[in-house]
């Protein structure tokens, strides 16, 4: 169960990182989930779209550097440590982790999070064998 | 060859013809030139000072500030109604260099100009697409005059209009692309975009009016499946036709028999000798309009005289490093955009346009090196991009010993240039 996810090259310059939401506006594409991480140089914008390869099409249209990735989403309780025994689980499996973030919804009391490894099916193995529910796509993207 | 019989002169009889021409033209500077006269008098040379070649490089240099000093016509040596032609330089800096053609001018540069359209295999069956601006610059006209003059079925489209370049050049199946090399990247690029890279006909590059890496030559043959040449002309000098590659590609073969070459130590003035790199100087030795004397080029380059498998005598001087003009020094180091253009043009996942931006940082030199960033599969990882990075930092440093800055720019934000590129930004205000 993977979730397609959109990354795209900010320049750290003024006004560039509207100018890439401005074209996710103007193709009315809702975003589910956004991260932005960044060096003093440039920046990366990650999100998880519902239509991931309308997005892909689109800001490559418009002469936009983006690619699409798999990466592995994670159900877990909105309480306190729950995070921290999703990682556990990886770790003592000793699956590293590239990035994370996470998100809630309207949808249920459940939180998110967006996990990118190197290795998607051993991780969600590893996660679904320790009880922890995995993200359907349909359902993120339809949220 | 379009001229054997003068392509393949033997080395001394070639000197012979050097000496019997070099001859006419001091004469002719001395009667008809009353500027250049007065130079050379005020730097103590005089007429009878002159025996043979052997001696020019006791001569005073010109420069383009002779050009500048004397616009726009005070360096003719014939009458105004003998002037059938003028083209100029930009002048982006300063007013331009008027270059001036009498008709026998003009008949000696369609000649030079199809003798470097031969070399690089040229045939009058070819349809010449000229992607050269038209206008005032030498590098338009000057490819359709010798064109022409062989029999090519030429197309005048100038610069600019890329989608309707890639549509004539398709529907008119073109052989032959003449332009500069940055605009010729830039179509190729947008050839490769388009995808009608199997729908053309091209199979020859004729690439002149600046500077370029072997590198940048061969991502535009491989972009276009074509053969990428080189040819060089100066619009002082009488434009293009000066030298051009044969398919050999070793270097470009010199117009000797029209022009006296010398490599200079740019900082000295000394002649170099044979095979040294340095500052191209150049003695024009039929030109009538405007015969000149050691014309300093700034172009960096290096002369080999050793015979050429192709059958022509004539040597070859090395693609040029770039104009000692567009010489960077960065804390004392010299930096010409060509050796930065040749680690750029060797990386994966960015394009192949780039601005080098100079500042002061307090009494510090910093270059920036601005590169877009094109292949989206590396935004998965910082890592990966810094690598990029780091890499582009690591070989610069290899090649110049120079730290540099290296920006990645989102695609399609580095300018792109129709003539010539300008890809150095000087904010030092000096």
């Amino acid at each position: 169960m993977f979730i397609d996810q959109i990354s795209v090259f900010v320049e750290n310059k003024q006004g560039a990182l509207k100018d890439i939401l401005k074209i996710l506006a103007d193709g009315k594409i809702d975003l589910r989930a956004i991260s932005i991480a960044d060096t003093s140089d440039f920046g990366i914008l990650r999100m998880i779209v519902p239509n991931p390869d309308g997005a892909l099409e689109l800001f490559r249209s418009k002469g936009v550097t983006a690619s699409k990735t798999q990466v592995t989403g994670c159900k877990l309780s909105d309480t306190p440590g729950s995070l921290y025994h999703v990682l556990n689980t990886l770790h003592d499996a000793g699956i590293s982790v590239e990035y994370v973030y996470a998100f809630i919804t309207r949808k249920d009391e459940d939180a998110y999070v967006i996990l990118r490894v190197e290795d998607n099916d051993a991780a969600q193995k590893t996660l679904l064998a320790a009880g922890h529910s995995l993200i359907d796509p349909h359902d993120l993207y339809g949220i | 060859m379009w001229q054997p019989e003068l392509e393949t002169i033997t080395r001394d009889e070639l000197r012979m013809l050097q000496e019997e021409r070099f001859q006419r033209s001091w004469r002719h500077i001395w009667a008809d030139a009353p500027a250049q006269t007065k130079l050379l008098h005020d730097a103590g040379a005089e007429r009878g000072d002159i025996r043979s070649l052997d001696d020019v490089h006791k001569l005073p240099f010109t420069d383009k500030s002779v050009f500048t000093e004397h616009y726009p016509f005070g360096l003719f040596a014939v009458p105004p109604e003998a002037v059938v032609r003028l083209h100029s330089t930009s002048g982006t800096t300063s007013k331009p260099s008027m270059g001036g053609y009498t008709y026998t001018d003009m008949v000696h540069w369609k000649d030079l100009v199809a003798r470097v359209c031969v070399m690089a295999g040229v045939t009058k069956r070819d349809t010449a697409h000229i992607a050269f601006g038209f206008g005032m610059f030498t590098g338009g006209f000057g490819l359709n005059y010798g064109l022409e003059h062989m029999g090519v079925r030429v197309l005048p489209m100038g610069g600019g209009q890329t989608e309707k370049q890639l549509m004539m050049m398709r529907d008119m199946g073109s052989t032959v692309l003449v332009a500069t090399p940055s605009y010729a990247l830039y179509l190729s690029e947008a050839v490769r975009e388009a995808g009608i890279k199997e729908d053309l006909m091209l199979r020859v590059g004729l690439f002149g009016g600046e500077g370029h890496t072997q590198e940048m030559a061969e991502q535009i043959e491989r972009n276009l499946g074509i053969i990428a040449t080189s040819n060089y002309g100066l619009c002082e000098l009488g434009g293009p036709g000066i030298s051009g590659e044969c398919l050999l590609k070793t270097g470009m073969h010199i117009a000797e028999d029209h022009y006296f070459c010398e490599i200079i130590n740019p900082e000295t003035g000394a002649v170099l000798p044979e095979g040294e790199t340095g500052e191209l100087v150049v003695t024009p030795l039929t030109r009538e309009a405007l015969p000149l004397i050691r014309y300093r080029t700034k172009d960096i380059t290096k002369i080999t005289t050793e015979p050429c498998k192709c059958g022509r005598t004539h040597a070859r001087m090395s693609p040029t490093l770039g104009r000692s003009d567009d010489m960077l020094i960065i804390r004392g180091v010299n930096v010409y955009p060509s050796q930065i253009e040749s680690v750029l043009i060797r990386q994966e996942h960015i394009g192949p346009h780039y601005m080098l931006v100079v500042r002061r940082e307090g009494v510090m030199d910093t270059l920036e090196v601005q590169v877009e960033l094109t292949d989206g599969a590396v935004l998965d990882s910082f890592h990966l991009l810094e690598q990029i990075q780091n890499n582009i930092r690591e070989q610069i440093r290899n090649i110049l010993g120079l730290t540099v800055k290296v920006t990645l720019v989102a695609p399609q934000t580095v300018e792109r240039f129709m003539g010539k590129a300008k890809r150095i930004k000087d904010e030092r205000g000096m």
